[in-house]
């Protein structure tokens, strides 16, 4: 192929670029914690009221490292029975392979196109 | 014989097009392995036991052993790949020659997160150190972490400017403290030396598996922190005197460094912290190893362990920064980013425009977000780069076999470890959107986005040939 030569960058553009990279990264990284959709919260389903090392499911042992650590049932009740909830639709499932597949293929395919331009220019045809 | 050997004293060490100019070459084996730990070795004083969180004690530790898998596939096919790619970039940079410039900007941009979040989630943790070290030493009311973490950050990026020799030897000297420190606390305390505090049994008792096999699959997610950057021994190649050689060498010992350290970090925390301590990260413990020794009672070990837990931080944000500003500047190098990032400075031969840009940057994160936030940020990064390491490899054998370039270092079972990375990616994939699915969408959103940006707008700018830069024959069926 031809010989490509890029066009010269300005300043102005090339700092419009970098302001572009930055904005959208602050942007893909800060709004799912600013819209509260950034998830893995734990929430205690059922509170005790009174909570006793026994009613927190505490063996002897488990309750006795809680006191070293400086708890009792009271400030532990958060900590220990607070979970995770895993429950998860089959359509959020199938949107997220279908999102990172389609991710993949795109940019495997426009690397090939480039790739080749770039093995051409540089070895050349044979 | 091969068409080309990489191995050769005339090719090992030669830099783009064939020259010999670029960044300076000093490092030596023992670097890339100070490299490649450093960076790593603070997932084991904070932040892998989230992965208790997520399941349990017992899933932690089978996450712990699968993340291993998938790293010791990690650490064999860059061994290989990185050991003919003797320029700065790491995996950007094999990604440009073996699948395709876009490709590669999106390898140089997971790099540059994982290792800038990273970097953040290590400066959180020194300044929750020194909180923690304040109220023991008795200081009246909150401690503000902000200075301590802003200083953290300018201090090794100071460090950093000035050059690569003193950085990665001071990486090394630390690095290898906390490592120590690991295993004197492994030693305290197990009855190996001395009476021994481990309460496995009663601890684990009634709380197996509290979410059942789900919270085993939920627990890769955050198995991956017992080893994510070691990937990072592949920026040193620009740097190292002999890539063919010390790269293989540095990557694989770190790898097995790393396995015997996460375990025995499981296996201390977990014989002293009750789980749902031990799993909250953020409310629970912060530095676990640090905790189970303010446990053990004795002093020396708290003092000792407190310098560890300090050292890795420092350390690992050290690597960091090292590793995310030459991938940005290899970027910046071959116009996929603005050509100003690809300067070398003219004394200390080090890429100081990317080290200084992405300073601000590691700072908003570092007081911005919260520290499980961070992690996860990074992991999710990290885990899109070892996506992309099945396909490079199998890519790579298949573009360039065993008989046309002679490696530093010939992966064994190939495609194996491929195809078992892969399916392992896969599983982690699942486990992050088990909890933090919308920042998996969002951020994959975010990659397709600057991907049609780069191919319709930057790639524009862009020369075509000169992007391949290694001595390496034309690649079969091209």
């Amino acid at each position: 192929m031809a010989h490509y030569t890029p066009p010269k960058q300005g300043k102005t553009s090339q700092l419009f670029d970098v302001l572009v990279l930055v904005v959208l990264t602050f942007g893909a990284l800060f709004v799912p914690l600013w819209m509260g959709m950034a998830g893995a919260a734990k929430s205690v389903a059922t509170p005790d009221p009174n909570p006793t090392w026994e009613t927190l499911g505490q063996t002897p042992a488990q309750a006795a490292k809680y006191e070293a650590l400086g708890y009792d049932p009271a400030s532990a009740h958060d900590l220990i029975l607070a979970r995770f909830d895993y429950s998860f639709s089959i359509g959020a499932l199938l949107t997220m392979i279908v999102v990172i597949v389609l991710y993949y293929v795109l940019i495997l395919r426009f690397s090939e196109v480039e790739y080749r331009e770039v093995i051409s220019e540089k070895f050349g045809r044979e | 014989m091969a068409d080309i050997d990489i191995t050769s004293q005339t090719i090992d060490g030669m830099g783009p097009h064939g020259t010999k100019v670029g960044l300076l070459r000093v490092l030596g084996p023992a670097h890339v392995w100070a490299l490649g730990v450093g960076i790593v070795l603070v997932g084991e004083y904070m932040g892998w036991n989230f992965a208790v969180g997520k399941g349990g004690a017992y899933a932690a530790l089978i996450a712990c052993w699968f993340a291993g898998i998938l790293y010791s596939c990690v650490a064999m096919i860059d061994s290989e790949v990185t050991s003919t790619v003797a320029s700065a970039g790491g995996q950007y940079t094999q990604a440009k020659h073996i699948i395709g410039p876009l490709m590669a900007f999106n390898v140089g941009l997971y790099l540059v997160f994982a290792y800038t979040m990273l970097e953040a989630a290590n400066a959180i943790t020194a300044g929750y150190l020194f909180f923690v070290v304040a109220q023991m030493t008795g200081h009246a009311g909150d401690l503000d972490q902000r200075p301590f973490i802003i200083l953290v950050i300018m201090f090794l990026a100071w460090l950093n400017y000035r050059g690569v020799l003193a950085t990665l030897t001071f990486n090394l000297v630390i690095t290898a403290i906390a490592f120590c420190a690991i295993l004197i606390l492994f030693l305290s305390t197990s009855g190996i030396l001395g009476g021994g505090i481990m309460e496995h049994t009663a601890l684990f008792e009634g709380h197996e598996l509290p979410y059942g096999w789900i919270g085993v699959l939920a627990a890769m997610h955050f198995g991956l922190w017992y080893y994510l950057g070691i990937e990072g021994t592949t920026q040193a190649a620009e740097e190292v005197r002999s890539p063919a050689r010390a790269l293989p060498f540095g990557t694989l010992a770190g790898i097995m460094t790393l396995l015997i350290a996460a375990t025995l970090t499981w296996y201390v925390c977990s014989g002293v912290l009750p789980w749902e301590y031990l799993g909250d990260g953020v409310n629970g413990s912060v530095a676990p190893l640090f905790d189970t020794a303010r446990l053990s009672g004795s002093n020396g070990l708290v003092w000792l362990l407190g310098f560890g837990t300090l050292f890795a931080t420092l350390a690992s944000a050290n690597g960091c920064i090292n590793d995310a500003s030459r991938a940005w500047f290899a970027m910046g190098r071959d116009k996929y980013l603005p050509g100003w990032f690809g300067a070398v400075h003219p004394q200390y031969r080090t890429p100081y425009r990317a080290i200084v840009f992405l300073v601000p940057i590691a700072l908003i994160f570092a007081l911005g977000a919260p520290l499980d936030q961070v992690i996860t940020f990074s992991i999710l990064s990290g885990l899109l780069g070892y996506t992309f390491m099945p396909l490079n490899i199998i890519l790579f054998r298949r573009k360039w076999p065993l008989e046309t370039i002679k490696r530093g270092y010939e992966h064994p079972f190939h495609p194996i470890p491929a195809i078992t990375l892969l399916t392992l990616c896969g599983v982690t994939f699942f486990a992050v959107f088990l909890g933090y699915g919308t920042q998996l969408v969002a951020m994959i959103g975010f990659y397709i986005v600057v991907s049609l940006w780069f191919h319709f707008w930057r790639y524009r700018f862009v020369n075509r040939g000169a992007q391949f830069t290694m001595p390496w024959p034309k690649p079969q069926g091209y």
